[in-house]
């Protein structure tokens, strides 16, 4: 017997809903949405990736930046959405257009945001900016969901990062703090198999990232997150349990079905194969033959869909291009008051404007 | 002389030290396959294997924490930071040990680590992608900062930091990666660390900027010179140490200087070097030190962006107000 015993086996099992073929092999974790319900869900899916795609035209036209797509990821932060409530507070990385927009974020903030413009942060939606130094914000998200508990609000937070994300030692440090000030938080980690080119079974040699919050006596699940009906069984469940002060860590497993951003070629790293194979479990597909099934889907009903998006889209779109910068912006909101160093080079920009 | 670009420079350096010194290594996010997300060290992993060039797991204090402890058992690693803003969670492990470690032990220990990252704004990105933090490193004592802004000096920098015995920051303009092209000869050469470069020589204003500051001057250049101003353009290469001597030796011919800078203005690069004129040249000046320098802000997203960079109309405006 060695003294040191081996590391206990931990299970990698992932809760499903629906398999890859439309089939209910969970009843009891079936929604109780009726048909209107599950076509609106459809239709929010079919308008969040038509959204996403907009942007590599927009950035191939100079239009936008460049832009991180989720397409792949719908299911995983449309079930965590719908789980939670609206005057919960979420703290998005930076490929969370899905959750941001469910959540409240305008659509036109969204373009204006990817099309460089600070006003593009700044709304309503109990949404945070966009977060892009890797793993920094799930910390926030602790943080807050502390105060709720200590003001004695009803709310939770959730944070929104993938696999890459779990090897930053700040996310460790969330991961530890979280339980010990006993955070209303629920981390949602999307594992979409890639950090820009390194794949997921680089990044760490532990089994399932689930286990990483293991030993900071998190509580944990892994679901399949390209099963809308399984992530949102998951996401009520863990914001339940945030809000009776116990954070949980949700490792969602998905695939980041395009480029890293418009900005990367993942054809140098991975292969068509592996790209194809992730598409047959493409979570829009999935529901759509579920839907199929029960003869709600139809050609017609996804057609109506795709229109209905792409007028909201185009929408969006023109009123964030109609949005006109003022370079005392750039100044002006760095302090409460701009101090006199500043307000002087200001007027030093006039000059040149 | 084959023309090569700063990107193909940097490479062609890497690839030169690997096949001479096994000990360096190359480590960072991405550098492997992909080649980092700039291509600077693509096709190395090839020749090298994946132990010599090390996708690294996404963590920039793994990085350069587990770097120190590989160049003090003798490895010499030159790890990429994906991009300026993202050295910072490497930053306790940068200025609390790399940093010191040679002083610690009195001299016992050493850390010959090159960090190298792109830098610099103009090139539309994202936030955090933008930076120009120069000062952080050059406040910090221990650290070498080299900043180059020309393919040959790109290479021969590079070849020298690896060297160093010392841990060396290495900025890359990448606005510049692939725009500019000059003869880069094939084989070893080093640019020494601490060595400023008279770019163009001039008697009437000495103008001075370093990495992608570099191609705006040079482009203000012509327009002085139509009416008869000789600017005398002067590249520092290296931030720290500062090359005090070439640049008093400039100002005590021209007496004007004007700094060029990015970074933002309160204690930027160009109040060191407008201290040490006004400390040492004083009586050769015949008007005020003038600073370009963006402003003291956070760098904007793209659209707000081009209003904090010095560009021709304020280079120009900066050298005018000073020639009167
Ligand atoms: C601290 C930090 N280091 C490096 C980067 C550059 N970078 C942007 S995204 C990315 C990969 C992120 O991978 P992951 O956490 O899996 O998120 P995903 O891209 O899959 O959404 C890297 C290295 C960054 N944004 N922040
Ligand atoms: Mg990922």
């Amino acid at each position: 017997m060695p003294l040191i015993p081996e590391f206990p086996k931990i299970d990698d099992s992932m809760i499903q809903v629906l398999a890859p073929d439309g089939t209910v092999v969970r009843e009891d974790f079936l929604p109780n949405w009726d048909e209107a319900r599950l076509r609106e869900v459809y239709k929010e899916m079919i308008l969040i990736r038509r959204a996403d795609k907009k942007f590599t035209n927009l950035q191939r036209t100079g239009r936008s930046g460049t832009y991180p797509s989720m397409e792949g990821q719908e299911a995983t932060q449309m079930g965590m959405i719908y789980g939670i409530k609206r005057d919960d507070w979420i703290f998005p990385a930076f490929r969370e257009l899905a959750a941001c927009y469910l959540h409240g974020v305008p659509l036109e903030k969204i373009y204006l945001y990817w099309m460089g413009d600070e006003w593009g942060s700044n709304y309503e939606a109990n949404a945070l900016p966009v977060s892009i130094p890797v793993g920094s914000h799930p910390l926030h998200a602790v943080g807050t969901g502390w105060a709720f508990r200590l003001q004695n609000k009803p709310h939770i937070t959730v944070s929104f990062f993938s696999d890459g994300a779990t090897s930053e030692g700040a996310l460790y440090e969330a991961i530890n703090f979280a339980p010990v000030v006993q955070s209303r938080t629920v981390f949602c980690c999307q594992n979409n198999g890639w950090a820009i080119s390194t794949p997921t079974n680089k990044q760490t040699a532990a089994a399932t990232l689930a286990q990483k919050a293991v030993a900071g006596g998190l509580r944990n699940i892994r679901v399949d997150g390209n099963d809308i009906f399984a992530m949102y069984a998951v996401a009520r469940e863990a914001a339940e349990l945030a809000r009776q002060n116990i954070p949980v860590f949700i490792e969602a497993m998905t695939y980041r079905l395009g480029n890293h951003t418009t900005s990367d070629d993942s054809g140098k790293y991975r292969s068509k194969e592996e790209e194809e194979d992730a598409r047959t479990r493409d979570p829009i597909l999935r529901l759509q033959k579920y839907l199929a099934a029960q003869k709600i889907w139809t050609p017609e009903f996804a057609k109506e869909c795709e229109e209905a998006a792409d007028a909201a889209i185009s929408k969006a779109v023109e009123a964030a291009e109609n949005t006109k910068q003022n370079p005392d912006d750039i100044f002006d909101y760095h302090y409460e008051k701009i101090t006199p160093p500043l307000a002087q080079q200001k007027e030093e920009l006039k000059k040149f404007l | 002389m084959p023309q090569r670009t700063i990107a193909e420079a940097l490479n062609q350096a890497l690839f030169l030290e690997m096949e001479r010194d096994p000990s360096v290594m190359i480590m960072g996010e991405d550098v492997g396959i992909d080649g980092g997300v700039f291509r600077i060290t693509d096709g190395l992993i090839k020749k090298f294997g994946e132990e010599r060039v090390v996708d690294t797991p996404l963590a920039e204090a793994g990085i350069i924490g587990s770097a120190i402890g590989l160049a003090m058992a003798g490895m010499r690693p030159v790890c990429e930071m994906q991009f300026d803003g993202f050295v910072y969670p490497a930053f306790d492990q940068i200025v609390n040990h790399a940093a010191r470690m040679r002083n610690r032990s009195r001299g016992k220990y050493t850390c010959p680590i090159v960090i190298r990252f792109p830098y610099c704004g103009g090139v539309r990105a994202l936030e955090h992608h933008s930076e120009s933090a120069e000062t952080y490193y050059i406040h910090t004592p221990g650290l070498r900062v080299v900043c180059p802004s020309t393919p040959y000096d790109a290479k021969g920098l590079m070849l020298a930091a690896i060297r160093d015995p010392d841990p060396v920051i290495f900025q890359e303009p990448k606005k510049y990666y692939r725009n500019i092209k000059e003869e880069v000869p094939d084989e070893d050469y080093t640019v020494e660390i601490g060595k400023a470069r008279v770019m163009i020589p001039g008697e009437h204003v000495t103008v001075i900027g370093w990495g992608a500051m570099i191609p705006l001057i040079l482009k203000v250049h012509p327009h002085f010179a139509q009416k008869g101003i000789n600017l005398e353009v002067i590249d520092l290469r290296t931030l720290s140490p500062l090359d005090t001597p070439t640049i008093l030796e400039s100002v005590q011919k021209t007496g004007r200087c004007v700094i060029v800078q990015e970074a933002p203005r309160t204690l930027g690069l160009a109040a060191e070097i407008s201290a040490q004129i006004m400390e040492n040249a004083v009586q050769f000046l015949q008007a005020p030190v003038q600073r370009v320098t963006g402003f003291d802000i956070i760098p904007p997203l793209l659209k707000l962006e081009e209003w904090n960079l010095p560009d021709e109309k304020r280079v120009i405006a900066g050298i005018e107000s000073i020639l009167e």
